[in-house]
């Protein structure tokens, strides 16, 4: 049942901590060469749309900069190469979870998504809640048995301290909450007043 | 999300048609895994599964072993030829000693009908029937209406016959349940005297015309004779079955209808069915074969996954 509901992200900070996360992806990625960005079914992939709107519009904006994308140190290749929008994925890794036996209510399958080869990519999984990090662990077996990746990194738009059980820790964070068993966090996209974040109190 | 209510599967007839619809939607995940480069997932790393054929089997033991497989489960295999079956071992006793090697779930085929259901009040670990006696075949059911899904986009409203040895046929019972399940009609065409007497109670149409099946039907699944379960003759030759019985091109082509031809294997090629209708491009039987694994998959990971179940 829950007690309580309140609003730990309101629609201008998302905003901000999407904007900022692209600017991170572009930074730490020029011209997204070999880089592959892949959501987590279902609500990893939620977030992935949702930034990926936001880096295709930061994209057009630097495009337009002339300063941008013909100046500056940037070789001609890799100035061209900032323009492109990187390949993404759905991963879903409901077969590869380690506690499907310890739920109340068995889980359901979302469709697998990965219509490009991972042999010497550069992956970004994208989640939206880090909690316990057994996700992330099922998402890494999963993403494995489809090729070597050169590399792997992991984005999450909410990181829960205090709860993790594995030694996992995003290279890109949104934001860190800390938070108790009993709470949940939930990532509202299509709400009418606006996408936000709630910390849900919840009994058991 | 649902899970099944029943432990076991033993009967068509145990499942609702949201469950039916359950172990497609997993089925539809299972075939996507089996089509990737490395076509197995973890899921049931920690399950060990007993298969135990006290009938023979080449295609269902392959696509059930298979299925364990690409589930990550460990797999025993027992066939009745060369075991103490031979000794006078009864069928309980069989299973409680494999089970007390520490097995979780059993995979049984047996030429007795009802020896699931059986078992299952004798033992407490999922049961999944391959196939009892001329009762029922619930995964080849749940493959084909799978592959009708496949095909035709649904099972509801389709128009399906089936043809030959309804007497002798699991397949048939199972698909017959099945296919009513999920709203679709059902005819069946055969010989007169292979033909359940009363098997119209359970509504649907009985003819002794091809013909006329055909030219009512939009899938066509064509069973075998099952000669080894004939002690008496039901029909004068098989020269005489494949003339009256038997599908082949020209009766087709006359029938000027799309129609989709399933077999559950293995086939008499020449005798129900003729080479050029089961290799042509209306037959969907190698997807069946490739269905089967996936549907068993389904099966399998649904039954080892319901939440009451601590294994």
């Amino acid at each position: 049942m829950i007690l309580e509901s309140r609003v730990i992200v309101h629609t201008a900070h998302l905003s901000l901590i999407l904007q900022r996360l692209s600017e991170e992806l572009l930074e730490r990625h020029p011209g997204f060469h070999n880089t592959v960005l892949i959501g987590l079914q279902p609500r990893g992939v939620n977030f992935l749309n949702r930034l990926a709107m936001v880096l295709q519009a930061r994209l057009a904006v630097l495009s337009n900069d002339q300063s941008f994308s013909s100046g500056g140190s940037l070789s001609e290749s890799e100035s061209h190469g900032r323009l492109r929008m990187p390949a993404q994925g759905a991963l879903d890794v409901t077969f590869y979870r380690d506690d499907f036996r310890h739920r109340s209510e068995p889980l359901s399958a979302h469709t697998t998504q990965l219509p490009f080869s991972l042999e010497g990519k550069k992956v970004i999984l994208v989640d939206d809640v880090l909690f316990t990090g057994r996700t992330i662990r099922a998402g890494l077996d999963a993403l494995l048995d489809f090729g070597r990746p050169d590399r792997v990194e992991f984005m999450v738009l909410v990181s829960r301290r205090l709860r993790q059980e594995f030694p996992i820790h995003p290279d890109y964070c949104g934001i860190e909450v800390n938070t108790h068993d009993d709470e949940r966090v939930r990532v509202c996209w299509d709400e009418p007043e606006g996408a936000h974040i709630t910390l849900i109190k919840t009994t058991g | 999300m649902k899970a099944l209510a029943q432990a076991n599967l033993i009967s068509i007839r145990d499942l609702s048609a949201e469950e039916i619809d359950l172990i497609f939607t997993t089925a539809d995940h299972f075939k996507e895994v089996i089509n990737r480069p490395i076509k197995k997932v973890p899921s049931l790393r920690d399950t060990t599964i007993a298969n135990l054929f006290f009938e023979s089997s080449t295609r269902t033991k392959l696509s059930f072993e298979l299925a364990e497989k690409r589930l990550s489960a460990d797999v025993v295999n027992f066939s009745a030829s060369g075991s103490s079956v031979s000794k006078g071992e009864t069928l309980v006793d069989t299973v409680r000693n494999i089970l007390a090697m520490k097995v979780d779930m059993v995979v049984m085929r047996h030429p007795d009908a009802g020896a699931c259901q059986f078992l299952a009040r004798n033992i407490s670990c999922p049961i999944v029937n391959a196939g009892d006696g001329a009762h029922e075949h619930p995964t080849q059911a749940l493959l084909d209406a799978f592959s009708i899904r496949e095909n035709m986009g649904t099972v509801q409203g389709k128009r399906v016959a089936i043809f030959g040895d309804i007497l002798h046929s699991r397949v048939a019972l199972s698909n017959i349940f099945c296919l009513k399940a999920l709203g679709a009609e059902v005819m069946l065409c055969g010989p007169a005297t292979l033909m359940p007497r009363g098997i119209e109670e359970l509504g649907l149409s009985v003819t002794n015309h091809v013909r006329e099946a055909l030219e009512w039907c939009d899938v066509a699944n064509v069973l075998r004779i099952q000669l080894e379960r004939q002690e008496t003759r039901y029909f004068p030759s098989l020269r005489e079955y494949t003339r009256e019985f038997g599908i082949n091109r020209k009766l087709l082509d006359e029938i000027k209808k799309e129609i989709v031809i399933m077999h559950p294997g293995p086939i008499n090629r020449g005798v129900e069915l003729s080479s050029d209708v089961a290799d042509s491009g209306r037959s969907i039987i190698l997807q069946q074969v490739e269905n089967g694994v996936a549907i068993r998959m389904a099966v399998l990971y649904l039954l080892s996954t319901r939440p009451q179940l601590s294994l």
